[in-house]
This record gives C-alpha cells, structure tokens and sequence, in this order.
C-alpha cells in the first residue's frame, strides 16, 4: 500500500461481533497511526459504532498482516491489520 | 501434511482410511473429528462459523508445523469447515501418524487444542428466537499452557 510521509493506508478487517457492530467487513483506512492501539484510538473517536466495538479491548484481539500480534504492535508497513474477538475453532 | 479449509462437508471414513493406509513405518493413527452439538436444552437450528480467509490456512498450518516438530510424526491432516451447519454435522477433523501411540495422541490433542484457540474461526449459534456468538472459554486458553 501507498506511505508517504507518516501518513499509512491499510485495510482494516473486522470479524464476527466486531464486524457486526461496526457494520462492514473491511475498510481501508488512511492512518498516521504509530501502533495498533493508535488505531484505536483513532476508530473510537470517529463514531459510536466504533466505541461500541473497541470499549473493551481485553475482549478482543488483533492480527497484523495475517499474524496475531499485541495492541502495542508497531504499523510501519502493515498492509493489513484485523479486529475480532478470541477464536472459538474446533 | 495436509490443511484443508472448506464449506463443504467432508467424509470422515474416507479420509480417515485414506490418511492411514499404506503407512509401513506409522504404527499408531489418531483421528478426532469434532461435531456440531445440539443446546443443552435442544433447538439449535444451526452453527454458522465465520472465518479469516487469508489467515486460516496459514495459521492452520503453522500449528500442524509447530505438532510435526515437536512430537515423532509422520504426518498430519486437518480439515476444517466453514459456513452453516445443523446439530449432527461434522464440523472439522484431525488426523496424526506416529511410529508409536503416545506422539500420535499427543499431538492430536496439541492440535486441537491449539486450533480451538488460536486459529481464526468464530461459532454463532442459531436458536429458534435468537442468534449468539459462542463465546471463547477460559479452559480452553488454560489449555494451551500444558503444552
């Protein structure tokens, strides 16, 4: 994806509840954000819908690229970053 | 080893057969093969899982990867299934080849409780007046630390 700048464009996936309270799949999300916790931050302050889903980040986790990773993990790069509540395969 | 993620259902007889035959140096096969479960007091109408497709296979198989490396296996096998199920369907399968039993049902287990956990699918049960996330389990997260 594009980087100019700080200024990074993803795309942001939502799973599940996530997907179901924000009301879309996927968006791509132009960001200056440094973490993923940025992100959310950034997404909590755009609308109530996104409030509704990130209130309570211990109920969630995030995979960046494809990979599970921490709310601390760095942006720089990402192409991808996805939101969902713990997996309950099997 | 092989990871197959897909809607539509699999034959659990048949893969299992396929998966053990003409093994001369495995002397122990493991299948499980988890099914959708009815609610405690009936009237599930259906499972819907959702999943992560560009995630899954790849988490899949660095689990499968991780069981391989760890226990003396020959191979291993699982399939996973997403989309709308009814009670009675089977959901997913596990399959571990070993020279001897211990590694082939450890392994099993490591699988599936890994999977259970850490790869990207999500159960929403259907009842008869409302729709639910199944939500993740303390004792499954517990799980993992035996291993």
């Amino acid at each position: 994806m594009s980087q100019t700048g700080n200024t990074l464009e993803m795309d942001v996936l939502y799973f599940a509840w996530v997907r179901e309270r924000i009301g879309l799949p996927r968006e791509t999300v132009t960001t200056e954000a440094a973490t993923v916790a940025d992100l959310v931050a950034e997404l909590r302050s755009r609308e109530a819908r996104y409030e509704a889903a990130f209130e309570d980040l211990s109920a969630l986790r995030v995979a960046v690229d494809q990979e599970l990773t921490d709310f601390d993990a760095p942006l720089h790069g990402v192409r991808e970053v996805a939101f969902f509540p713990p997996m309950t395969g099997g | 080893m092989r990871i197959v993620v897909q809607e539509t259902p699999f034959d659990f007889g048949a893969e299992a057969t396929a998966f053990a035959n003409g093994r001369h140096d495995m002397g122990a096969v493991v299948t499980f093969t988890g099914i959708v479960r009815d609610l405690a007091g009936g009237g599930l109408e259906a499972m819907e899982i959702e999943h992560y497709p560009g995630m899954t296979q790849k988490a899949l198989e660095t689990i499968a990867e991780e069981a391989v490396s760890r226990w003396n296996l020959g191979d291993a096998l699982v399939i996973h299934r997403y989309g709308r199920m009814t009670p009675g369907e089977q959901i997913m399968m596990v399959a571990t080849a070993a020279p001897h039993r211990k590694d082939a049902f450890e392994a099993a287990e490591f699988l599936m409780d890994y999977l259970k956990s850490r790869a990207p699918f999500w159960k929403k049960e259907h009842g008869p007046a409302s729709a639910e996330w199944v939500s993740a389990r303390d004792e499954d997260e517990a799980a993992l630390t035996r291993w």
